[in-house]
């Protein structure tokens, strides 16, 4: 056997530079090269890319609210217009009961509600993995366990179990925070633990074994990163639900009653009348910003599962 | 199948593929899959196609009956008892798909619907084609069974229910149940174990023999090949390498490629090839950028300077024989195609080639 | 714990110098008496997948296991390899015992290697050529200094040259050959004593497989690797092993050197086995009918009675041992005999059977 293989041209990877220094910078080198093509993949997608430009809109108002607003625009007592005003050049969305503007409201509610969207999802997914992936490895009696509770879980109720919870623990953030955690993972647990399932099934993990891989090995190293594009599209897609069911608790009145949300606010038109006297810019715009969030977080959520779904992949 | 009236025979043939291309737009441009491709089957006679995955051995298979995606284009002619399939109207290629000719494709467990009973997937053409009583259907299905080779019970099992070599027969059924003429079979035996794989080949070949069907078989295999087909072609990189008959293309092949397949899979008691495994280095090339002279230069163990010239056409090589190697040439012959002649040295002469197979005029290794 | 302790260098040279009687060189990695059952699902008998099986790879040597699928072939592999656990018998290595604790397979596992059969699959899509090679050694040194001359040095001498050239590649960017040398890196990259390979060249183009299986061969003769090669092809067996065993239904039915056991097979399912090879030049084809049994039924006497075709033809009847066929056990082979050895009642009778 003489020379190896005959090379198709080298592909992207970039073929024969000289070789890096370290298994380190190989890894680096590599990541950037993955992250490249996913972005390559992503790029094509259009309603993705105008989901992700919603989102980072979004974030910016978030993080530069301090700047534009001060605590003097927010005060119940001392507001700056008079209550229920029509929009106008000084309130371009008019003003609440209180005679606070109705922007400034928006704009600050999407602190809290982005806060509690990333926080609870992270929770949920984390949880969600987790279980799905100790489910969906070791199998047996444990595993049967875990997916009845899953399943029990999963049948329940969320708002009511949310409403329990926030019952028991006194209103507040973290209450939502931990309600929408606590209630929303089984569907990822599910989802990982079907997609656990068919990666193990597959000779490399056979192959891991032989090697010498133990559970952890082969949990974090092979089942882990082939169940990550689902899980990543399912975070995105949980973001926004969670920012419904966070604007829904604060709506029933479970939030914490001194902070400010779309959810809240929209509880606020309401107790002020804003439906039956026909205050429409009351209402309108922190339901919009609710529907805009979500679904700027679906957008990016179908778009990443496009891109990362090996089914769509492989046929390159 | 050296046999004469050779004219007589071209002439009748069930099947006859001319100068084929086909081409795969892709969007980095487009990829030659077959490039100009002539074979032809005499009714009653198998023909085998040998080559590596992407050869395009498969998609001739499937450009017989315009089987391929759309974003294929193909030129030529593929003439099926008279008629041009190219050409043919949208209702007769449906007819001819059925009736003319049938395809047993690999991978059964794929071809297969995991949810239906494999008695009503044998029956769906018979029904769809043929004005047929349910009775009737019924009793068909039962004898295509037995001419198989399963227990006409089977009918009612699921696909899952099978085992390979199984649903390979239920395949087969298939492929005869509204009576071709000609049967394409794609890797029929591929992934089977050899005594299901010679169970099925006889199978195969008793059928195509009582029925007087023609037969195109597909397969990496040439010993296979060899065993079960008349003729035999060697497809590289979209052409055709090598033609004739199959038992002297495998026992005396002329092209380097024909030579390697044929001693990939040895003969068992021969002590040339014990502890000698032999196979090609590199690849096939990609079809998009196809190297200059002949395609199979960069692999050849006989390659010479000339060959990065000469792109090969199929040349005369011996009676009934031809081969796309610039060493099947004479010298005379070299000059008269405008080839560049052979290196004079001796070292560069083709390692293993049989001895009579330097002039291809000399009609010597016919019987 | 007790499967390991010397250092790899020391321990093959020893192996390479002990003889056992016979004059062969000492097992390597041996299965004893092994049995493997699986319960069945439903109202399924219990299949007796490998079922009663002394087999023994010796330092320095090619094994081929010929069977056809279903045979447990597969199974036994598996089990050698500790992946599966054995029902009853024992594997053992360099003559001690497989222990099954955690920390002793983990050791077992750097010394003998897996090689399977589909190449696609048993490279993970998510990682580059690097990681896959690098894999073992992570998992047996965590990350170490030499790590990337270990990789570039097992990707080379699996023939991927320049190894530089293809560490960063996926697999979907290699053909079929090259998955497979990156497979063997990943295996050479521990310098194990033992390959299992499960049909490696199987899901492989006519013109590579010979350059995969010269590979395993210049392995053997340049690294001193022994080598079981699971596959029912037997011109794999012709080109590359010193030794076969022929399975059937769950144990070996016929073993001994290749010339003596492709050349002149004993067993009547050998015989038939290489009778209906393509090409292969007996004049007779014996194609045997049906399917092999099933592992939950296996048939009392000998176990290839049903399909035999010596009992079939009379053969056996003349020879006044049909009763035998039915009824008697031909028993299991032993392993570490240099003899060629045929579990048939027919053969026994001193006669070249058939052929």
């Amino acid at each position: 056997m003489s020379a190896g293989p005959v090379e198709r041209p080298p592909g992207e990877a970039g073929g024969g530079s000289a070789a890096p220094a370290s298994p380190r910078a190989l890894a680096w080198r590599r990541r950037r090269h993955s992250l490249g093509r996913f972005w390559a993949g992503y790029r094509g997608n259009r309603a993705g890319l105008a989901g992700l430009a919603g989102l980072a809109v979004f974030v910016l108002i978030a993080l530069c609210a301090p700047l534009l607003i001060g605590p003097a625009d927010l005060s119940l007592t001392d507001a700056p217009g008079g209550p229920h005003e029509p929009p106008s050049a000084a309130y371009p969305l008019g003003t609440d009961n209180y005679g606070r503007s109705i922007l400034d409201l928006v704009i600050w509610g999407s602190r809290v509600s982005l806060t509690v969207g990333f926080l609870a999802t992270l929770m949920c997914v984390g949880l969600g993995t987790l279980v799905g992936i100790v489910a969906g490895h070791y199998g047996g009696f444990g595993s049967t366990v875990l997916m009845r509770i899953t399943d029990w879980v999963l049948v329940l109720p969320a708002l009511v179990l949310a409403v329990a919870f926030a019952a028991v623990m006194g209103q507040g953030t973290v209450t939502i925070i931990l309600a929408i955690g606590l209630t929303a993972w089984p569907t990822t647990a599910r989802l990982v633990r079907a997609q656990t399932l068919a990666v193990e099934a597959r000779p490399y993990i056979d192959r891991a074994k032989a090697l010498g891989g133990g559970h952890g090995h082969v949990m974090t190293r092979h089942v882990l990163p082939n169940v990550m594009p689902i899980v990543l599209a399912q975070t995105t897609l949980t973001v926004a639900e969670s920012i419904i069911m966070e604007s829904t608790m604060a709506f029933l009145g479970l939030g914490d009653p001194n902070t400010l949300s779309w959810g809240g606010t929209l509880q606020e038109a309401r107790n002020a009348g804003a439906v039956s006297s026909g205050l429409w810019w009351h209402l309108l715009p922190p339901g919009l910003a609710i529907v805009l969030v979500a679904l700027a977080f679906t957008l990016c959520g179908r778009a990443i599962e496009g891109v990362l779904n090996p089914r769509l992949r492989e046929r390159r | 199948m050296s046999t004469g009236g050779n004219d007589a025979a071209q002439r009748t043939n069930f099947l006859a593929v001319e100068d084929l291309s086909v081409t795969y737009r892709t969007g980095s441009g487009d990829v030659p899959a077959v490039r100009g491709v002539d074979l032809a089957v005499a009714p009653g006679t198998k023909l085998g196609v040998a080559g590596e995955s992407g050869c395009g051995k498969s998609t001739i298979a499937l450009a017989l009956l315009r089987l391929l995606p759309s974003t294929a284009r193909m030129s030529g002619r593929i003439l099926l008892d008279g008629e041009d399939v190219l050409t043919m109207k949208w209702g007769r290629l449906r007819a001819v798909r059925w009736a003319g000719a049938s395809i047993v494709f690999q991978g059964a467990m794929h071809s297969l619907n995991a949810v239906r009973r494999i008695g009503d997937q044998i029956a769906e053409p018979i029904l769809l084609h043929e004005q047929r009583t349910p009775a009737e259907v019924r009793t068909r299905v039962s004898a295509l069974l037995e001419q198989v080779g399963l227990p006409q019970q089977r009918a009612a099992a699921y696909p899952h229910e099978l085992s390979g070599g199984q649903r390979q027969r239920v395949m087969i059924a298939m492929a005869l149940a509204c009576n071709p003429r000609l049967i394409i079979a794609d890797e029929p035996t591929t992934a089977l174990d050899v005594m299901i794989q010679a169970q099925i080949l006889r199978l195969i070949s008793g059928l195509v023999s009582d029925h007087g069907i023609s037969m195109l078989m597909i397969s990496h295999d040439l010993s296979v090949l060899a065993d079960t087909c008349d003729r035999l072609a060697v497809m590289y990189a979209g052409r055709v390498v090598e033609e004739g008959a199959a038992h002297e293309v495998f026992s005396t092949p002329r092209h380097p490629y024909s030579e390697a397949l044929s001693a990939a899979f040895p003969r068992i008691g021969d002590p040339a090839s014990r502890r000698r495994p032999r196979g090609l280095p590199g690849d096939p090339p990609d079809p998009a950028a196809l190297p200059a002279g002949c395609s199979f230069r960069p692999r050849c163990p006989a390659a010479q300077d000339r060959c990065a010239e000469t792109d090969p056409a199929l040349w005369r090589a011996g009676a009934e024989r031809r081969a796309a190697c610039v060493h099947v040439l004479s010298d005379e012959q070299a000059v008269e195609l405008g080839v560049p002649p052979a290196p004079a040295a001796p070292s560069a002469a083709p390692p293993d080639r049989p001895a009579n197979g330097a002039d291809p005029a000399q009609p010597e290794e016919i019987r | 714990m007790t499967a390991q302790t010397g250092p790899d260098p020391a321990t093959r040279d020893d192996a390479g110098d002990r003889a056992v009687p016979g004059g062969a060189a000492a097992p390597v990695l041996s299965a004893e008496g092994l049995e493997v059952r699986f319960k069945g699902r439903g109202d399924r008998g219990v299949a007796r997948a490998v079922d009663g099986v002394h087999l023994d790879v010796r330092a320095g040597e090619i094994i081929a296991l010929v069977g056809e699928s279903g045979c447990g072939k597969t199974t036994l592999a598996r089990t050698l390899l500790g992946l599966e656990r054995p029902t009853d018998g024992r594997v053992t290595f360099e003559g001690r015992p497989l222990s099954y604790t955690g920390k002793a397979l983990k050791a077992y596992r750097r010394r003998a290697q897996l090689v399977l059969q589909d190449p696609s699959g048993s490279l993970n899509p998510r990682h580059v050529v690097y990681d896959a090679v690098a894999e073992g050694l992570r998992i047996h040194y965590g990350v170490t200094a030499d790590e990337k001359a270990k990789v570039a040095d097992a990707l080379a001498r699996a023939g991927l040259r320049p190894p530089e050239r293809f560490f960063l590649r996926y697999p979907h960017e290699l053909s079929g050959g090259q998955r497979q040398r990156v497979v063997i890196a990943g295996a050479l990259v521990l310098d194990p004593e033992v390959i299992v390979a499960d049909e490696p060249v199987a899901s492989l183009d006519a013109s590579v497989r010979g350059e995969i299986l010269a590979l395993l061969l210049r392995l053997r003769d340049d690294l001193g690797l022994s080598a079981l090669v699971v596959t029912h092809d037997l011109g794999l067996a012709w080109n590359i092993a010193d030794r076969v065993a022929v399975m059937y239904l769950g144990r070996v039915v016929e073993s001994g050197t290749v010339e003596e056991v492709l050349t002149a097979p004993r067993h009547p399912y050998t015989q038939a086995l290489l009778s209906v090879l393509p090409e292969g030049g007996v004049a007779e084809r014996v194609v045997l009918t049906g399917e092999p049994p099933d592992p939950t039924r296996v048939p009392g006497g000998c176990r290839f009675h049903a399909r035999c075709q010596i009992l079939a033809s009379g053969e056996a009847d003349r020879a006044g041992i049909a009763d035998r066929c039915r009824g008697e056990d031909p028993g299991v082979l032993p392993a570490g005999s240099d003899s060629h050895l045929a579990a048939c009642h027919y053969a026994a009778l001193g006669e070249p059977a058939g052929t």
